[in-house]
């Protein structure tokens, strides 16, 4: 796992985030998600509650969104509950990004299906690009982080970069990706495999084939 | 009640009870560090595994499984070896091999359980964890690589202290334990981590290096730092009280005790009176004891002379000091020495009478006047645990920050007169109701209009299952109170009446509270052990012994009589206070009918029996009446929580506790 540390406490940032609240429609959100739990359950929201604060951190400074420390607070006072409780949930779940991060969070997945189909160029692909674990690029776009398996390897090798996956990579259809990305548009989520919809197997079935046509009783036959 | 066979032996178990519960029962070990009878079941170290047959076929942690019918238990096969040598190797793969220079050293429970359960070797050659060290305060000193996360000091923050200060953060190989950015641990009982962590992770600070678990003479001893009476172990070398530990006593402190009863000790080298001391022209002069005495007795003040007793006296002392007085015609006694002057005639108006166990059981409790949590954390404690088995909380009394909720009625005692309607039916409507007086609520009335509102409540009652409960509790602040008050330490008019008869010689027996402007004329003999407020005031003065250096009889605030035994010798000069005393009788040429320590027990004994046997002394349930009405703005009487004695204001960590965790001062860290 990439280590992870929380951003220390200082006093630029008291005096970036010490005032943070929600905006007038994150305020109704979280009435939303509150009423979602039963009375006296209220703490149960934290989760969903430290999504919403990262997801508005992020809209207000442009990037994919942390949890600056005085928002931390900010949730715990909001749901009463001891800010320890929520900083060990924000330090547990690796979704929480806890020190700042750039616009695009480009997770590359390294596990072995994704390692045997390629994810090492992957990955040098996203270090030509200046990217570094646990840093920033220079030009504030991209975090990377290595990450163990995210489910898609019947597309392997992928990615995820924010709130999307991409899969059936190969080094130029990432640079692809990462330069529709840069450049402000928003590139097709999903299998990069020409002609592939999702994870249906390339160049049609190769089971159950009598299948496809009509619904085919096969219990006579095994 | 199943009946589960354990290693092939049948045995019933309780309902309810645990694989665990059932091998401890049946005389087997299970090694254990996350597991631990007050705190919730975590289940996460592993070491507890056993084979339970039926089940599936692998080893089960003990600690989280129940008990049922018909289990077959084996604690001694081949396969639970080899779980917890191979959980003992886990568990060893990151812990760092610095037990030579780990306080913790043979008092740790992975040494002792490595040795006994483990494999003998290492297999692991890589690179261990490291994980820096995290400040929590003037009393817990961290060494987090040592940490196997067994969660047991979160469990106790959060549930016996109800202080969410500490937790777990990151996962997995990376989670640490912390508090929050750091900060110190603040509650009062936050040093029984110290107790609980099963490795060397939190430590003593103030006892760091300083001796190792074998050096140590323990003693039994009874704390008098507030009038819980908790059951302590004074650990000493030499002639040094080094540490103070809790002993298990589920009637009184459980496992627990106070941050102040646990570091106040180190105040008991300093600050000390070690010689008799005389007022010559204004100037405190060390002379000989034959040259005080012969000043004192040369005063040959007959009858007039008063005795004042202090905070953390043992009944010996006020039982010698109330013979001599008597054998010069003198019964002027007090034990209150900031003036109350509540009615003690009847000893039940003025005692815990639930008892600290049975508090929890209370439904609705009504706090008068008192801040639980400084005046009593082992009491605070179990009202915490009576709020989670659903009891409502009405306190009156300034707000403070409690652990258990509850709901502040107003702030002056007149609340009493008139309690808002739905306190009053939440009260009357329970089946357990039960009221606790604080210090601060015993004066102005407070006392009698509570007594009034205990027999409205009939909080004295028989219950359904034929046993009678007492509802009506006074929590009292100091060690010697309930002793003081059996053995007549009160007049009517408290302190006053001894300030009316303008004595010639005043006895202060480690009384530091007492305003002396007012006996200016009397000659105040002060026989105490620490240069404090009652030495600075004093005329002579005649060293005496410590808590921990005298054998003793302390009743609490519930009427529980408990002995504590001599650890240290007392210092340079002083003496036991009894021997003063006795000492004194022979300079003013009177007898006490005592001429050692099991003569003045037994006369104590034949005075008063209860004082004889260790136990709850019997008051009766027969409340006075009460009545009158009640008024004035409640001032809780514990301003400094760290600083409530001469110990603990002698006391360097009490002072750096006081500063840092009261007041906020910068943290005072030696440079390392």
């Amino acid at each position: 796992m990439a280590d992870r540390y929380i951003e220390p406490d200082t006093p630029e940032m008291r005096a970036r985030w010490g005032n943070f609240a929600w905006t007038p429609e994150n305020a109704e959100k979280s009435k939303d998600v509150l009423s979602r739990y039963p009375e006296g359950r209220q703490r149960s929201a934290v989760m969903p509650l430290l999504d919403l604060a990262q997801r508005q951190v992020g809209a207000e400074e442009n990037t994919q969104g942390w949890l600056p420390i005085p928002v931390m607070e900010y949730v715990a006072a909001y749901l009463d509950m001891p800010i320890i409780r929520v900083v060990e949930v924000a330090t547990f779940y690796t979704m929480y990004n806890i020190a700042p991060i750039g616009r695009f969070h480009v997770q590359v997945c390294g596990t072995t299906p994704c390692m045997l189909r390629g994810s090492d160029d992957l990955i040098s692909a996203c270090k030509k690009r200046g990217m570094k674990a646990g840093h920033i690029s220079e030009d504030g776009l991209w975090s990377f982080t290595e990450v163990e398996c995210m489910g898609n390897c019947a597309s392997a090798p992928m990615v995820q970069i924010n709130d999307d996956n991409y899969e059936d990579l190969t080094a130029e259809r990432l640079d692809k990706v990462l330069d529709a990305l840069a450049a402000g548009e928003t590139p097709k989520a999903g299998t990069q495999e020409p002609g592939r919809h999702t994870v249906e197997p390339v160049g049609g079935p190769t089971t159950l084939k009598d299948m496809v046509t009509e619904n085919h009783d096969y219990r006579g036959e095994w | 009640m199943p009946k589960v066979k354990v290693d092939g032996v049948e045995i019933e178990v309780p309902q309810g009870a645990t694989v665990l519960q059932a091998c401890e029962l049946a005389g087997k070990e299970i090694p254990r560090f996350c597991y631990h009878e007050r705190l919730s079941i975590a289940g996460n170290c592993r070491m507890c595994l056993v084979e339970v047959k039926p089940g599936p076929p692998k080893p089960q942690a003990s600690c989280a499984l129940p008990a049922n019918e018909g289990q077959e238990i084996r604690t001694d096969s081949e396969m639970v070896k080899k779980a917890r040598e191979g959980v003992m190797e886990f568990l060893l793969i990151n812990h760092p091999l610095d037990c030579p220079i780990c306080d913790q050293g043979g008092e740790c429970d992975l040494q002792d359980q490595s040795v006994a359960y483990g494999r003998g070797g290492s297999r692991y050659d890589e690179s261990k964890r490291a994980v820096t060290t995290k400040n929590m305060g003037p009393l817990i000193k961290t060494t987090m690589t040592r940490c196997i996360h067994c969660t047991r000091c979160v469990r106790f923050s959060e549930e016996i202290a109800g202080v969410d200060e500490i937790g777990a953060i990151y996962r997995g190989e990376n989670m640490q334990i912390t508090t929050y950015l750091e900060k110190a641990a603040s509650h009062e009982m936050s040093a029984n981590v110290i107790d609980l962590c099963p490795v060397g992770a939190l430590t003593s600070r103030p006892y760091a290096f300083e001796a190792r678990p074998w050096e140590l003479k323990k003693t039994i001893g009874i704390d008098v730092s507030d009038a819980v009476g908790s059951n302590i172990r004074i650990d000493s070398r030499g002639r040094e009280v080094l540490r103070v530990l809790p002993r298990v006593n589920d009637d009184v402190n459980e496992e627990w005790i106070s941050d102040k009863a646990r570091y106040q000790v180190d105040g008991l080298t300093k600050r000390r009176l070690d010689k008799p001391f005389l007022r010559k022209d204004g100037k405190l002069v060390a002379v000989s004891w034959q040259e005080a005495f012969s000043a004192i007795a040369s005063l040959n003040p007959g009858n007039s002379i008063a005795a004042v007793a202090g905070d953390m006296l043992d009944c010996e002392t006020m039982f010698a000091a109330k013979k001599l007085l008597g054998a010069l015609g003198s019964s002027l006694l007090e034990g209150r020495q900031t003036g109350m002057d509540y009615d003690c005639s009847s000893l039940a108006a003025v005692n815990f009478n639930t008892g600290f166990n049975d508090i929890e059981t209370a439904d609705a409790i009504l706090i008068v006047g008192s801040q639980v949590r400084t005046e009593a954390p082992l009491v605070n404690v179990r009202l915490r645990k009576a709020v989670k088995r659903g009891a409502k909380v009405f306190l009156i009394g300034p707000e403070w920050e409690t652990t258990f909720g509850g709901e502040f009625l107003g702030e002056d005692l007149s609340v009493l007169n008139q309690l808002p309607q739905h306190a009053w039916d939440a009260l009357s409507a329970a089946k357990r109701p039960a009221m606790i007086v604080g210090g601060a609520g015993l004066g102005r009335g407070g006392l009698e209009a509570s007594l009034s509102i205990a027999s409205q409540l009939k909080l004295v009652r028989e219950l359904e299952d034929g046993s009678t409960w007492n509802g009506f509790n006074v929590l009292h602040l100091s060690a010697a109170r309930m002793g003081g008050l059996m053995l007549g330490y009160a007049q009517k008019g408290g302190i006053a009446d001894l300030v009316a008869a303008a004595p010639k010689v005043l006895l202060a027996l480690g009384a530091d509270e007492v305003d002396f402007t007012k006996f200016a004329n009397s000659m105040v003999v002060y026989i105490g052990h620490h240069g404090d407020k009652g030495a600075h005031a004093a005329d002579v003065i005649l060293p005496a012994a410590a808590y921990t250096e005298k054998n003793g009889t302390y009743v609490n605030t519930e009427g529980r009589v408990q002995l504590s035994d001599k650890a240290v010798f007392a210092p340079g000069d002083a003496r036991e206070d009894w021997t003063i005393l006795r000492a004194m009788a022979d300079a003013f040429g009177v007898s006490v009918g005592f001429d050692n320590f099991e003569e003045l027990r037994a006369a104590m004994a034949a005075e008063v029996p209860a004082l004889g046997s260790e136990g709850l002394a019997d008051y009766g349930h027969d409340l006075p009446a009460g009545g009158g009405s009640a008024s004035g703005v409640i001032a809780y009487p514990i301003k400094d929580f760290y600083l409530t004695n001469p110990i603990a204001r002698a006391s360097a960590v009490m002072q750096q506790c006081s500063a840092e965790l009261l007041h906020g001062e910068e943290i005072a860290e030696a440079a390392e």
